[in-house]
């Protein structure tokens, strides 16, 4: 068993410490919105969880192709990490919108652009996950795994691009705000900065989570390794 | 590298077609596939009668969705089908020890693939303007449907090969293959029901160019990545 790297502990308390302040920053430091209400600071860790998963999304597909080209399974390991904590972290980001949606839009969930993008892009995580569990041989279910992340790396922005058709109501509070948004504010200095440190913390926490799962990764190979060899 | 390759190789296209017309006399011996798309395909719509109610009110909003989806189901069963034939009987190993390029493989499967979806396009839209006494018959609408069929295939028969060689086999390609044909199914249902409402094409062009670029990015990406699926 080999111990947990200096590197790794020291993130792992790097994290936790990120979490505290950036909680504190989003529940206290952050001025209250004048519209919605406190529960506008939703919106801190909602942006914070968005961006990791789809970072998460991107790193996967990516890691996708290198192992379509050099065949090494770490990078396999590295893809089931990133899917695994993304499809976390987006079920999460869904959960806090779906949240914050209550009061601002008086629904639960809506047919926008956005939701509808990370709803088929958390259904491609979870099909993911299912296809890896069908393919007992690990180099197969590695190809078939990275063919299925490129092909879902490409469909999303074409689905965010067709849903585009119909009307969205999301609002963008970075960069230009549509007219038919509702929700949207205008961020205060203060606001800015809990939301840098919510995505900041929140990157800080995936790093962490990943390299925990890719260790796992690397744990079950072996424990496969010594089973094979204790049964011959 | 030229003296290897024995004289009798066939060509690139001579492989393609060979596989169709393969896949196209197996069919009309048998006609297992096609009968089974074409009832299936007749069953949802008489389903659908039923569950929307399909008034003339109604019809007229809902009849591009109620074809897409009749296609989109009829072509999953047709998709797998066509893949465990070739699984079953050890045809797929026959054909990957044919000295021919993987990609002419994936081509040849592909358009019999559609050939199929054609042919049981060509029974419904009739049997459903008869029906309903909607007049399907122009000539963008056709053009809709046979490239949204064809960005369909694309990746159906890419990620058919990959679902039959899982545990799950024909309840996974679903799973997979409708998130990432999202774009193509909401694009073509978008220009299809704009195109029955009588909008002019120009109106339509943007769910249009959307189909061709998907088409186009689908078959390229998918014909590189056949040979991960299929290797042995």
């Amino acid at each position: 068993m080999q111990s947990k790297p200096l590197t790794l502990k020291a993130l792992d308390l790097v994290s936790i410490l990120a979490m505290v302040i950036s909680t504190y920053l989003a529940l206290v430091f952050a001025p209250q919105e004048a519209v919605m209400g406190n529960v506008q600071r939703i919106f801190y860790f909602h942006v914070g969880t968005a961006w990791v998963a789809m970072l998460g999304f991107i790193l996967a597909a990516v890691s996708g192709v290198v192992y379509l080209i050099t065949k090494d399974l770490k990078w396999d390991r590295f893809e089931l990490a990133a899917v695994e904590v993304s499809a976390l972290f987006f079920f999460i980001t869904i959960c806090l919108g779906s949240i914050w949606a209550r009061p601002a839009w008086n629904t639960w969930w809506t047919w926008d652009v956005r939701l509808t993008t990370a709803a088929v892009a958390e259904l491609i995580f979870i099909a993911y996950l299912m296809l890896r569990q069908g393919i007992e041989d690990p180099e197969k279910r590695a190809r078939f795994g990275a063919v299925y992340t490129l092909l879902g790396g490409l469909s999303v922005p074409v689905t965010f691009l067709v849903i585009r058709f119909f009307r969205t109501i999301h609002p963008v509070v970075i960069g230009s705000q549509s007219a038919e948004a509702e929700g949207g504010f205008n961020m205060e200095s203060k606001m800015v900065t809990a939301m840098l440190f919510a995505i900041l913390a929140f990157t800080v926490v995936f790093v962490d989570l990943v390299w925990h799962r890719v260790r796992l990764g690397q744990f079950a190979e072996k424990v496969e390794q010594l089973k094979l060899k204790a049964s011959l | 590298m030229e003296e290897t390759i024995p004289p009798a190789t066939p060509s690139f296209s001579q492989a393609v077609f060979a596989i169709v017309r393969k896949d196209l006399s197996a069919e009309f011996r048998s006609r297992e596939l096609l009968s089974a798309m074409l009832v299936f395909a007749l069953l949802v719509i008489l389903i659908f009668n039923f569950a929307l109610e399909l008034d003339i009110k109604v019809r007229e909003s809902v009849t591009a969705g109620v074809l897409w989806v009749t296609f989109a189901f009829a072509g999953t069963l047709g998709l797998n089908r066509s893949m465990a034939v070739e699984k079953d009987r050890g045809c797929l190993d026959g054909l990957l020890l044919a000295p021919v390029d993987r990609s002419a493989l994936y081509l040849g499967k592909a358009l019999s693939n559609l050939i199929f979806m054609l042919i049981v396009e060509a029974v419904t839209l009739p049997v459903y303007s008869l029906l309903y006494n909607v007049n399907l018959f122009q000539p963008a609408l056709l053009l809709v449907i046979l490239l949204g069929s064809i960005g369909y295939i694309a990746v159906g028969t890419l990620l058919a090969a990959m679902a039959i060689q899982t545990r799950t086999r024909d309840v996974m390609l679903p799973i997979l293959l409708f998130p990432i044909v999202l774009p193509v199914l909401l694009a073509a249902v978008k220009a299809s029901a704009g195109l029955l409402n009588g909008a002019d094409f120009t109106e339509v062009s943007a769910p249009f160019n959307l189909l061709v670029v998907y088409d186009l990015v689908f078959i390229a990406v998918s014909l590189m990545l056949f040979e991960y699926v299929v290797e042995e």
